[in-house]
């Protein structure tokens, strides 16, 4: 089988730090991949890589065949990705964040239109298409990310940290979605998450990435047989460690702390 | 083409959908005009210029023009991390288009308040000279709000938060608006003053405005419209250059 993610020697390096230190994998076309590590373990860095957000220092990318660093839109058309913050504009409706996200990406009118029925009434959002973002809850929220991701057809969705604060019912929602794209549709699945039961559970291979490097990767089950451990957490902690990490205090954080503070005011 | 089209309704929904906002801003120049126009009016005359108010009218369009294009270009730095902006970086659509989009769209909705702000201005009793100066005196709105609001996002590509915003406001804003002869008559400033205004692009959007609405000018149009030009072109390509190498 093909692969839709091939990775060779990638490495990117912010002046003397090594964020993502000569990794390899491959995702084969309608897999689901799971890519997990403590945090600033070089997880988004790779997916920013793999995403045309990011141009990597050395070593070799390939997304649907095709280089994120010289083929930026033609991959950019291969993917779809939900972000760690969410990325939808608040100020408009649920209906014009999908509405843009067509015309950006060149989704003839008709054909938008009837995927735009389709995908809100898979996310059960269809009633509430003409609120303002804003208004919803972080599972909507998300939901919403979704069907935006899948609007333009991709062969690949990244999903960074998508069931991040979210309760159980709506992550089970969530991936009851994602798996089903996945076996109807073929489409390829990248995901990072915290939660290591629910990566056990949905991927179909792991990759555990500690300080830029892949330390491990295999099925869950070979995860744990590799370790003597009877669950991925605990295969995962032997791996990398109990030490707790901490990311240095970015503008990111700041700007994470601003927004808690005014909220979705933005200044306003 | 219809990536700089969604970019540009984005920021012209948005901003006709916050009337707090939009109203909130017409505070400030109204303060400017009250104060100083009907304050400083009577020495203004004594002094054998005429009437201020007629005089600060087009310097406070453009005050506000400037304030509004500014910010909304510097809105930015919330988006790159928290909104739309992320979502179209990595859509296949070059970042030049995306750029142009934003920037027209600052554009319009600085537009809309200058328009805002020149209907208060008559409001408080301000006569244009000619009623179809207020034509090309549009076009000239529109022209000064491209120009800050590619400032705006060049500065924004550059920034990684919200900190240096107070920084942009005091040092850069602020001295280009009190700089510009929006306030006072270039013919009579003191040389050193006079230099430093030629070298602020707001001076050459004031002049054309008030060339259009109460008949003077310092600079003359062609001058005028020349300058303009020229600074607008060269903060676009700038614009797009820290744009199109915007990591996020």
């Amino acid at each position: 089988m093909a692969n839709a993610i091939e990775v060779e020697n990638l490495t990117k390096k912010f002046g003397d730090l090594v964020a993502v230190d000569d990794i390899s994998f491959n995702v084969e076309e309608g897999g689901i991949f799971a890519f997990l590590g403590p945090n600033g373990a070089g997880k988004s860095t790779t997916i920013k890589m793999l995403t045309t957000l990011l141009k990597p220092s050395d070593g070799r990318m390939r997304v649907d065949g095709r280089d994120p660093s010289t083929e930026a839109n033609a991959v950019r058309r291969a993917f779809g990705i939900v972000f760690q913050d969410p990325s939808l504009d608040e100020d408009l409706t649920a209906w014009e964040n999908l509405e843009f996200h067509g015309i950006l990406y060149g989704v003839p009118r008709n054909v938008r239109r009837q995927r735009m029925v389709e995908l809100m009434t898979l996310v059960d959002l269809w009633d509430r298409r003409k609120s303002f973002v804003r208004e919803f809850s972080g599972g909507m929220k998300r939901r919403l990310e979704i069907a935006r991701g899948l609007l333009h057809h991709p062969k690949i969705i990244f999903l960074d940290e998508p069931t991040l604060g979210l309760d159980p019912q709506t992550r089970n929602h969530l991936w009851s979605y994602v798996l089903k794209l996945n076996a109807e549709k073929g489409i390829t699945i990248f995901f990072t998450t915290h939660y290591m039961e629910e990566a056990d559970r949905v991927a179909k291979r792991i990759a555990i990435i500690d300080q830029g490097k892949i330390v491990a990767e295999g099925a869950g089950e070979e995860l744990k047989a590799m370790t003597g451990t009877e669950t991925l957490e605990a295969a995962f902690l032997a791996l990398t460690g109990s030490e707790i990490r901490e990311e240095s205090g970015s503008s990111l954080d700041t700007l994470r702390q601003a927004r808690r503070v005014w909220g979705g005011a933005r200044g306003r | 083409m219809n990536a700089v089209y969604v970019m540009w309704l984005r920021e012209v929904k948005r901003f006709l959908r916050s009337r707090a906002r939009m109203f909130g801003a017409l505070g400030q120049p109204l303060l400017f005009l009250i104060a100083l126009g009907y304050g400083l009016g009577p020495v203004f005359r004594k002094a054998g210029q005429g009437n201020y108010l007629e005089f600060i009218a087009p310097g406070i369009i453009g005050m506000s023009i400037i304030f509004t294009a500014v910010f909304n270009g510097m809105q930015m730095i919330w988006d790159r991390q928290f909104g739309f902006l992320k979502e179209t970086m990595v859509a296949p659509v070059p970042r030049t288009a995306i750029m142009f989009g934003r920037t027209l769209g600052g554009a319009s909705v600085s537009m809309i308040q200058g328009l805002l702000v020149l209907g208060i201005s008559v409001a408080v009793g301000f006569r244009p000279v000619a009623l179809l100066g207020i034509v090309p005196a549009i076009l000239t709105m529109l022209m000064i709000g491209i120009l800050f609001s590619a400032i705006g996002m060049a500065v924004a590509s550059r920034l990684r938060d919200m900190q240096g915003f107070q920084l942009i406001m005091n040092f850069l804003v602020m001295p280009m608006f009190f700089l510009s002869g929006a306030l006072f008559p270039l013919d009579h400033a003191s040389r050193p003053l006079l230099w430093i205004a030629r070298f602020d692009p707001l001076s050459y959007g004031v002049d054309a405005l008030r060339k259009f609405l109460i008949g003077t000018s310092t600079f003359g149009l062609p001058m005028d419209a020349g300058v303009l030009l020229v600074v607008t072109a060269f903060f676009l390509w700038l614009g797009s250059y820290f744009f199109s190498r915007m990591e996020v």
